[in-house]
C-alpha cells in the first residue's frame, strides 16, 4: 500500500448516467462538498471497500481515491487539476456540470 | 421501434447525393441498436459486469468520459444531409445538452448522454441511416476523405465511393474485429490533399497511370499519437481491381505481426518503423500472391452501383463568374471578406465550395449548439441540395452553393453566428477536447485555441498573416494533430501543472512532415505570447506569397528557437 500522505475522498461514475459521484456518510452524493474524507490510510481502505461493493452492486464504475486538502469550511479540495476539473464541469462551459447548479462556487 | 421517424419525413425531392441503405444495411444498423438494448439491460440488471459490457459499449461509440458518457456518432466520410443534421440537433436537444463536437475523423461527439438513453439515441440515429458503430475499438475505424470530394477542381475522382466500398467491407469484417490496435484510413482523388491521407494507418490516393487507367497509390504506416510517422508507399499503383485483395493483404500481415504485448507498439506505423517499408512490402505482396482473391474480386457494376449514389445534383447551367457575386461583394466588405476567405473554387461554373467555420472568435473549435445544426441544414436545403461536409479540421462544408445566392447564404449564417471569415487562417484552430471532457488528457487544450483565437481576433491581422494551421492536442495522443500543425501545441502535465510543449514545422499534405520541438515547455498564460512571437517573427522574415512553413523550412528550425530565446532573454517572459 502507498503511504498515505494527504486525506482523500473516493470518487466514481454513477452507472446510470455517468455524472460524477462522491461517496458521502450514507451513500454517494453528486457534490464534493458532502463526501466523506479519508484522514489515514485505514479510512482510505474503508472507502476504497465500500467503492468495490457498490462496483459489484452496479451502482458505480471508475472507482477511485483522490487526495485532496481541506479548506477551512472543511470542504475537500482535490489537489490534482484533474480531479479539481471533476468536482466543477468544462472550464469552458460554464454552464453545465455540477459548477453550473451551484453558480460556478466549487 | 418505427421503421421511418415522422419527425424527420424525407422530402420527397431532395437529390441522391449520398449512399443510401439498402434493406441489408438498415436491418443491420437495427439489429445492432436491438442487440446493443440488450446488452444495456442487462448491464443494469448486473448479468454484465463493467468489464465485460465495456467492450460492447466501446463498439457502439460509447466512452466514459470526464464528467458523463460521450458518444462518438460516425459520418462516413463526413458527408451528411440536411435530414441527418436536424435529426443530430434533435438528439442534442432530446438526450444531451443543446451541442454537438465535431471531430478531427469527421465524427461528431455528444458529451452528456446517460447509459439508459444511449439504446433510444442510436434507434433515433437509425432512422436517419447512422450509426456509433467502430467508432472506438480496434477495428477499422470511420473511413475519411476530403472534404471537397467530388466538387473539387483538382480532382481526379470522387473519392467517396471508394471510401463506401471500404466502409462495407470493413464493417464487422470477422477478421479484423479485434485488430492490436485501432485501425483509421483516408482516401483523397485530388492533387491537393486535404484529408491528410499520409498520417493513417492506410492512406489512398487516388491516381491515374500513363494509359490513363484510374488506381490507388497506398501509403501504410503514417499516424500521429506517441510516435508520429508519416506513412511511407507500399504500392504505387493498385489498379482498382485489386484494392480490395491489396488491403486485405495489408490487414492479415498487420494482424499477423502487430505487436499486441504493447498497446504503445501494436499501431502499424511502429511495425512499418521496425520492419523497414520493403520488408512490409515483400510481406503484403507474398500474402497478396498467396490468397485466394476471388472473394475479393473487383464487381464493376456494384462500383458503379455505389457511385451512383454520389451523382453530381442537378447544377443549372451558369456562366463561370457571377456578376451578382461581383456586385455584391463590392457593397458589402464583410462579405467580400467571407467570400475571399471561406469561399473556394467549384469544378462547375457558376458554383462555390462554402467553408462554414466553427471557430467564432473565442469559441470552441468544432462545437455547434442544435439551432445552429438546424440553420446548417436549413442552408444546405435551400441553397446546396441538401447536402453538408464535416472536414477533420473541424468545420463543416456546403459543397454546392450558387454563387449567385452566396449573400443570402452569407447572411444566414451571420445571423446564426456562423460566418466568421476565417477558413485556414490562424484563428481556425484544430482542437481536441482535452481534459475539459476526455478523461485521457494531461491538459486543456480548449482554452488554449479559444486565447490565441482572442489574441489574433483582429480578422485584418488575421489575413495579413495568411493561411497558417495550429492544432493542438491535450495529451500525446494526438487528435488534435499537434504534430502536424504548421505550430503544433500538445499540453502535458509537469510537476502537477498543465504545460504546452510547442512544435513548428508540421505539414499534413502531400509534403508531410512532423513538427520540431521548440523548446522547454511554457505555461497556458505564456502560450498565446509565444505563438504571437512566432507570427511575428515570420510576418518580419517571409518572402513574396511564402507561407508560414515555408518560412520555416527556408529558414530553419534553429532561427526560430533562436528568436524565441532572445525574447526570453528580453524579459518578454517566454
Amino acid at each position: 500500500m502507498a503511504a498515505f500522505k494527504h486525506p482523500q475522498i473516493l470518487i466514481a461514475s454513477n452507472l446510470t448516467d455517468g455524472e460524477v459521484v462522491f461517496l458521502g456518510p450514507s451513500g454517494w452524493e453528486r457534490h464534493h462538498r458532502r463526501a466523506r474524507i479519508a484522514r489515514n490510510a485505514e479510512e482510505a481502505a474503508a472507502l476504497e471497500a465500500s467503492g468495490k461493493r457498490d462496483i459489484s452492486a452496479n451502482r458505480v464504475v471508475d472507482v477511485y481515491l483522490a487526495d485532496v486538502e481541506i479548506g477551512g469550511d472543511g470542504v475537500p479540495t482535490p489537489l490534482h487539476y484533474r480531479e479539481r476539473m471533476r468536482v466543477k464541469g468544462p472550464s469552458v462551459r460554464l454552464d453545465l456540470g455540477k459548477q453550473a447548479m451551484t453558480g460556478g462556487a466549487p | 421501434m418505427t421503421a421511418v421517424d415522422l419527425r424527420v419525413a424525407q422530402r420527397p425531392n431532395a437529390p441522391l447525393t449520398t449512399y443510401r441503405y439498402d434493406e441489408y444495411d438498415a436491418a443491420f444498423v437495427r439489429q445492432r441498436v436491438a442487440e446493443f438494448r440488450e446488452q444495456v439491460r442487462r448491464r443494469l440488471s448486473g448479468a454484465l459486469t463493467e468489464e465485460e459490457f465495456r467492450p460492447f459499449r466501446l463498439m457502439n461509440g460509447l466512452y466514459l468520459q470526464l464528467h458523463a458518457y460521450m458518444l462518438r456518432v460516425a459520418i462516413p466520410y463526413g458527408t451528411l444531409t440536411a435530414r441527418q443534421m436536424r435529426q443530430l440537433a434533435d438528439i442534442a436537444d432530446k438526450w444531451d445538452k443543446g451541442y454537438g463536437h465535431f471531430t478531427t475523423r469527421q465524427n461528431l461527439q455528444y458529451n452528456w448522454p446517460k447509459l439508459v438513453d444511449t439504446p433510444d439515441i442510436l434507434e433515433a440515429l437509425a432512422d436517419v441511416e447512422m450509426h456509433a458503430i467502430q467508432t472506438s475499438g480496434n477495428c477499422i475505424r470511420n473511413v475519411t476523405a476530403d472534404h471537397f470530394a467530388g466538387v473539387a477542381v483538382d480532382e481526379i475522382e470522387d473519392p467517396r465511393p471508394t471510401a463506401e466500398f471500404l466502409r462495407q467491407w470493413s464493417s464487422l469484417h470477422p477478421e479484423f474485429s479485434f485488430l492490436p490496435r485501432k485501425f483509421k484510413m483516408a482516401v483523397t482523388g485530388a492533387a491537393h490533399d486535404r484529408a491528410a491521407i499520409l498520417v493513417h494507418d492506410i492512406g489512398l490516393r487516388i491516381v491515374r497511370n500513363d494509359d490513363g487507367e484510374i488506381g490507388y497509390q497506398v501509403v501504410v504506416g503514417g499516424g500521429l499519437g506517441r510516435s508520429p510517422f508519416v506513412g511511407k508507399v507500399v504500392g504505387e499503383f493498385v489498379p482498382r481491381h485489386d484494392l480490395l485483395a491489396f488491403l486485405e493483404a495489408i490487414m492479415r500481415v498487420y494482424n499477423r505481426f502487430g505487436r499486441r504485448d504493447n498497446k504503445y507498439k501494436a499501431r502499424i506505423k511502429i511495425l512499418v518503423h521496425e520492419k523497414g517499408i520493403d520488408e512490409i512490402r515483400a510481406a503484403v505482396e507474398n500474402e497478396f500472391a498467396a490468397m485466394d482473391r476471388s472473394v475479393f474480386a473487383h464487381d464493376p457494376n456494384e462500383f458503379e452501383r455505389i457511385a451512383g449514389f454520389f451523382a453530381p445534383p442537378p447544377y443549372e447551367t451558369l456562366p463561370r463568374d457571377s456578376q451578382l457575386l461581383r456586385a455584391a461583394k463590392l457593397g458589402t466588405p464583410a462579405f467580400a471578406n467571407f467570400v475571399d476567405v471561406n469561399v473556394s473554387a467549384h469544378k462547375i461554373p457558376g458554383y462555390a465550395i462554402v467553408t462554414v467555420s466553427l471557430k467564432p472568435i473565442g469559441g470552441v473549435p468544432g462545437d455547434a449548439t442544435s439551432d445552429q445544426m438546424r440553420v446548417l441544414a436549413d442552408a444546405s436545403e435551400r441553397f446546396g441540395f441538401g447536402e453538408l461536409r464535416v472536414s477533420h479540421e473541424q468545420n463543416i462544408i456546403l459543397p454546392h452553393v450558387k454563387q449567385d445566392d452566396l449573400l443570402a447564404l452569407w447572411r444566414m449564417l451571420d445571423a446564426a453566428g456562423l460566418a466568421t471569415a476565417n477558413a485556414g487562417l490562424v484563428s481556425d484552430i484544430i482542437s481536441c477536447p482535452g481534459l475539459d471532457y476526455c478523461s485521457l488528457a494531461t491538459a486543456r487544450s480548449i482554452p488554449i485555441a479559444q486565447a490565441i483565437s482572442k489574441r489574433f481576433a483582429d480578422m485584418s491581422r488575421q489575413r495579413r498573416i495568411g493561411k497558417l494551421g495550429i492544432k493542438i492536442s491535450g495529451c500525446i495522443n494526438a487528435c488534435g494533430h499537434h504534430h502536424v500543425g504548421a505550430i503544433g501545441i500538445l499540453g502535458l502535465e509537469k510537476k502537477g501543472q498543465e504545460s504546452y510543449q510547442i512544435t513548428l514545422g508540421g505539414d499534413p499534405t502531400f509534403s508531410a512532415s512532423i513538427g520540431e520541438i521548440l523548446g522547454p515547455g511554457v505555461t497556458a498564460e505564456q502560450t498565446p505570447d509565444v505563438i504571437e512571437h512566432l507570427v511575428d517573427f515570420y510576418l518580419a522574415e517571409r518572402e513574396e506569397g511564402e507561407a508560414f512553413i515555408d518560412t520555416w523550412r527556408r529558414l530553419g528550425h534553429a532561427r526560430f528557437k533562436d528568436v524565441l530565446r532572445r525574447e526570453g532573454e528580453d524579459g518578454a517572459d517566454i
